[in-house]
């Protein structure tokens, strides 16, 4: 089980090898977590001590249902993507492939730290890690994405800060770190004001991770300006990651019903939430640059799992925990289709998108499934999610969720058809007029995309992978029940 | 009042440290000031966990052990608590790989663009 | 009385257009006359598979797939049950004719991207199956929505400002009422009902609070009522007519908007049920609407000069004859119902096919501009002639019928207002659709050339569905018992009809 963990940190150590070792990292890491969650469906859940000490005082790690699942969904989509980037990264990254490849690795050993792990200060150590690696791979950008970065670095920091303020609260109240034993102990006795303070600043620091609605300035920079074989990357699994911390927190950490009834977290959560999917969405529409269009898109997107998550409900998590996947799914494959036009044509501003379902038909394709997807048109795997938040919902008897997240569908529609529409609909041009947003530090890469816009289909490496996602879209969308009947459910009863 | 304040004088502390530190990353422009902040930041949350483990009179928990007698106390009240010394151990490390990286990144910023103000840096990469 | 049994046919009706549009995707435009056989061969084939389920069908025995447990308790499930039967049925054959006739319309106005535009037709034909045999409301949702989609790009299809414009409101109206959808078909699910149809109402005996009812009432209703463009949900209809004539004709005859009215059968009838709509005292807002919609749609259509367009108000009304005709809540009325949507089919899709083909020949698409062209072209304009006296409702034509049946089911339960909204809408009928045959033989016609015929093509499927309107009219029970199928439904769901059933014959 620790496979999964291990492997990227020794892939990491001997990163000069650089794209076949960071691929045969995060293969093994995605083989590693596929195993244990079959291990964990026919044994339940694994635990594993590290150093050899007990529990409460040393730190152990927790393979359960839900975290084998998002482990999966991580290394999973991280493989494909770094396959599909791969150009992309020899050509942003040059003579520094090798530290590049280096930070990738870094990047998923946190990820997966943080979903395996069931102490609370590792939990920090490493959400720290992989911010770190994060903020550094979207600094590689240069120009702007050096301001993005340095502004994620610090609000990121803000975060992670609070956290462990959070956690130190938590701490000097139950005198444990360790998630299991912490919520026993609160389950006895949760009225100390400080394990509502450590609640607080949990949550600020976890919702500013998942760019929850006011803490969420970091991410449209971070994920516009950041090269493209970053954004494709950190956009779809980076800020799942803050979401099922989030998630962790209410399932096994505090007792249940705490969050909602005691500290308004739940009901903070939904409202941030409902105005985050509406703003996301708004603020997706007026966007020209696609990646800008795509990263406000996320944000509406993981307002939809906040507010699953803040429902409470079993049903509200199936559908957060749901469409953290889909989500992944979903983005990794709009952000991929986006990177491999913008790799054979330059192109960003979403109105030079004109004739590209000709030029692309595959890249363009994906494109499609992944946009209906979001949509929520079925059976792609976007309307499951909402299909269970509206379900939560009526449950509740919180109409108003059940209304906001139907019209989100709606305005999704409306940003997403745009790009469609000039895709399919606008006659072909023979060359893109403008819109080479190229990045200052890009001077010289600017004239091999121009060299390359007259390129049609994007390099199979490039293209397959999309694809592959794209169609998976629709494959995990039929599959649902299964994975819902049998991972989910049973994971957060 | 004052008594209250000068009894929990470290708790007060971190978190006028903390306030300060936040008005540091957010509301100067210099870049170099907010890295400042958020060193500020960090260091208050280390003095919070650190003052959290004290306790009057107590002393380092280490055993010593000389000849098959033990010759610190046993009783645990006697010691302060160490494993919020060992957390802030990793997160002083985490910080200061944080400001590492910071610097670095400033570094990079300073030799692009001979600014480090925020405001006109945001006009300069435009 | 109704016994189901496992079969995989249903579920092969559906993916028939599937596999032709993936055939004609991958034929593609080299190979033109290979792609455009395909449609054809598949519409062969799928009435084929569709007629052969029909003597189970009306024996009582209904055909069902289970595909798979999509979300937890509720099944993906096809069930080729009577009414499901009528609207198959319809769509097929109708299919049939439509790809002959798009093969010649296209062809006549070098429209582009026709591999695009066949892919895209054989899709929505394959929703418009699903829809038909959808046996539970999320697998309605799902082919509903999957409709939407493909018919997207049928109706933007010219890629003209018009046209993107057109289909952004098509998408914003049927979008919105597939969202409706979703809600209540996850409300439905959250109160502990399965969503699985029934004839006479799977909410029946269900204990629901009236204000409960009320909410859900809204949500389906209005999601259905999209398609089914009863106003004030009308107004992607008319702007939809940008698009190339087989699509309008398959969008105003035989796929969208069928699926709406057939969305609504499946919702008072198989969903509600008579008895809650009449506690509920919810039909009289609906059967109002209709008759409203109904009137002004008639009314409008009489001031349009644009033929497409005086057609796509004659439809918006006439679908809420079938609307009206279902909110009656009596076996009669339903019987007439199900019949006008096999009717209004028929005769609409002539007309439009009539319409297409003038445009696409001579390139005249307003009313005022056809005076004398029935000399020219005898066999087009004679066939619009009779799909204008079966909307008019003359007899023995089909429209006759059916609103024959619709008056009567309106008098059966009291209700001999409705009556006279049809008679009044028969004439208006008449009034708006006769000048055009009036000025197309009995004027002179101020063209010196002679252009003659249309393409074959177009013309004899124009031909065939005109004589289709009178025939069915003769002959309902002919080839496909439609009547037999709308008398079942009708019994299952209100009571019996079989006086009614012995004196037709």
């Amino acid at each position: 089980m620790l496979a999964a963990l291990i492997v990227p940190v020794v892939a990491r150590l001997r990163y000069e090898l650089g794209f076949i070792l960071a691929l045969a990292g995060v293969g093994l890491s995605a083989a590693a977590s596929i195993w244990s969650l079959v291990y964990v469906l026919d044994n339940g859940t694994m635990h594993y001590n590290l150093g050899g000490w007990a529990p409460p005082v040393g730190i152990e790690y927790v393979v359960d249902l839900i975290s084998a699942f998002v482990a999966v969904i991580v290394t999973s989509v991280a493989t494909l993507v770094i396959i599909g980037t791969r150009r992309w990264a020899d050509r942003e990254a040059g003579d520094r492939l090798g530290s590049f490849y280096g930070l990738v690795m870094l990047l998923i050993t946190g990820l997966v730290g943080m979903v395996v792990t069931g102490d609370l200060f590792n939990l920090f150590v490493f959400l720290e890690i992989s911010s770190l690696a994060a903020y550094a791979l979207v600094f590689l950008g240069g120009g702007r994405a050096m301001l993005a970065g340095f502004r994620y670095l610090i609000l990121g920091s803000v975060g992670g800060s609070f956290y462990m303020l959070g956690v130190g609260f938590l701490y000097f109240s139950t005198g444990t770190l360790n998630m299991g034993e912490m919520k026993d102990i609160l389950t006895d006795d949760a009225t100390a004001r400080s394990v509502q303070a450590g609640a607080a600043f949990i949550f600020a620091g976890l919702g500013l991770k998942m760019a929850l609605v006011p803490m969420h300035l970091w991410l449209p920079d971070a994920y516009t300006f950041a090269p493209s074989s970053v954004n494709t990357l950190i956009a779809p699994i980076m800020t799942k990651v803050g979401a099922y911390a989030m998630i962790r927190m209410f399932l096994s950490v505090f007792p249940d019903g705490y969050l909602k009834d005691v500290v308004p977290i739940g009901d903070a959560l939904l409202v941030l939430g409902l105005i985050g999917i509406i703003f996301g969405s708004v603020a997706a529409m007026s966007q020209k640059d696609i990646r800008r269009m795509l990263a406000y898109s996320s944000i509406s997107q993981l307002a939809l799992i906040a507010v699953g998550v803040g429902l409470g409900t079993p049903l509200g998590l199936v559908a957060a925990l749901l469409h953290i996947m889909n989500h992944a799914v979903m983005k990794a494959t709009l952000f991929m289709a986006a990177a491999s036009v913008r790799f054979t044509s330059g192109i960003t501003q979403v109105a030079d998108f004109t004739g590209l379902g000709r030029r692309m038909p595959f890249t363009m394709g994906a494109f499609t499934l992944g946009a209906l997807a979001m949509v929520g048109i079925p059976p792609a795997t976007g309307f499951f999610s909402k299909w269970y938040a509206v379900q939560a919902g009526i449950e509740s008897s919180q109409w108003i969720v059940v209304a906001v997240v139907l019209v989100s569908s709606l305005l999704t529609a409306v940003y997403l058809f745009r790009i469609l529409e000039s895709a399919y609909l606008h006659p072909l041009q023979p060359e893109p007029s403008h819109g080479h947003d190229v990045p200052d530090g890009f001077g010289e890469t600017e004239q091999e995309l121009a060299l390359e816009a007259q390129a049609r289909e994007a390099p199979l490496d490039m293209a397959i992978p999309t694809v592959v996602l794209g169609l998976s879209t629709v494959v995990l969308g039929v599959l649902n029940a299964v994975i819902v009947i049998n991972i989910l459910e049973p994971g957060i009863a | 009042m004052i008594d209250e304040i000068a009894a929990r004088f470290p708790y007060w502390a971190s978190g006028v440290l903390i306030a300060v530190g936040l008005y540091g990353m957010i509301g100067k422009r210099s870049l170099v000031k907010k890295l400042i902040g958020m060193n500020i930041f960090q260091s208050a949350i280390i003095l919070f966990f650190i003052a959290g483990s004290m306790r009057d009179g107590a002393t380092l928990p280490i055993l010593l052990i000389e000849d098959g007698h033990i010759l610190t106390p046993v009783d645990p009240e006697l010691y302060v608590n160490p494993l919020p010394h060992v957390l802030m151990l990793t997160a002083i490390v985490v910080s200061v790989a944080i400001t590492g990286v910071a610097l670095a990144f400033l570094i990079r910023i300073y030799r692009e663009y001979q600014d480090l103000d925020e405001e006109s840096l945001l006009k300069k990469v435009r | 009385m109704i016994e189901t049994y496992s079969s995989i046919t249903p579920l092969i009706a559906v993916l028939l257009p599937v596999a032709a549009a993936l055939l004609v995707l991958l034929t593609g435009e080299r190979f033109r006359n290979v792609r455009d056989s395909w449609s054809t061969i598949a519409a062969l084939v799928m009435v084929a598979v569709v007629a052969s389920m029909l003597p189970d069908v009306l024996d009582g025995r209904v055909p069902q797939t289970t595909i798979i447990e999509i979300s937890p308790g509720i099944d993906i499930m096809l069930r080729a049950d009577s009414a499901g039967m009528i609207f198959a049925l319809l769509a097929s054959s109708l299919w049939v004719l439509a790809s002959v006739y798009a093969v010649g319309y296209m062809r006549a106005e070098h429209e582009h991207k026709q591999t695009r535009f066949f892919v895209a037709y054989a899709l929505s034909l394959g929703a418009a199956a699903g829809v038909a045999f959808s046996a539970n409301l999320l697998t309605f949702v799902l082919f509903y929505e999957l409709l939407t989609l493909v018919t997207f790009p049928l109706v933007t299809h010219r890629e003209t400002e018009a046209a993107i414009v057109a289909g952004r409101k098509y998408l914003t109206y049927t979008l919105s009422g597939g969202l409706m959808l979703i809600g209540g078909t996850a409300w439905v699910h959250m109160l502990g009902i399965d969503g699985t149809f029934v004839a006479g109402g799977l909410m029946a005996d269900e204990n629901i609070s009236k204000a409960t009812a009320w909410g859900l009432l809204m949500l389906l209703m209005v999601g259905v009522g999209v398609k089914s463009a009863v106003m004030p949900l009308h107004g992607w209809l008319p702007s939809a007519m940008v698009a190339p004539t087989p699509v309008s004709a398959l969008l105003h005859a035989v796929a969208v908007v069928k699926a709406g009215v057939f969305g609504v059968v499946r919702m008072i009838v198989f969903v509600f049920g008579a008895e809650l709509l009449r506690e509920m005292d919810a039909w009289q807002v609906i059967a109002v609407l209709a008759a409203a919609t109904l009137l002004i749609g008639s009314m409008l259509a009489l001031r349009h000069d644009n033929l497409k367009r005086r057609l796509a108000y004659s439809t918006i009304s006439h679908l809420s004859y079938i609307v009206l005709g279902v909110a009656l809540l009596g076996p009669i009325a339903l019987t007439g119902a199900l019949l006008h949507i096999v009717g209004h089919g028929v005769t609409k899709i002539t007309l439009f096919f009539v319409a297409g083909t003038i445009n696409a020949h001579t390139h005249k698409e307003n009313v005022s501009q056809l005076d004398g062209i029935g000399r020219q072209m005898p066999i087009t304009m004679g066939a619009f002639t009779l799909a204008a006296l079966s909307m008019a409702g003359v007899p023995p034509f089909v429209l006759f019928t059916s609103k024959f049946y619709l008056g009567w089911g309106a008098a059966e339960v009291d209700q001999q207002i409705f009556m006279v909204v049809y008679l009044v809408s028969g004439v208006l009928a008449a009034g708006y659709l006769f000048p055009v045959v009036y000025r197309a033989f009995w004027k002179r016609s101020p063209d010196h050339v002679a252009y003659g015929e249309a393409d074959m093509r177009m013309v004899v499927p124009l031909a065939i569905t005109g004589v289709l309107a009178l025939f069915l009219g003769i002959a309902p029970n002919l080839p496909f018992s439609f009547f037999e199928l709308a008398t079942n439904v009708a019994t299952a769901a209100f009571g019996p009809v079989e006086a009614l059933a012995g004196g037709a014959r």
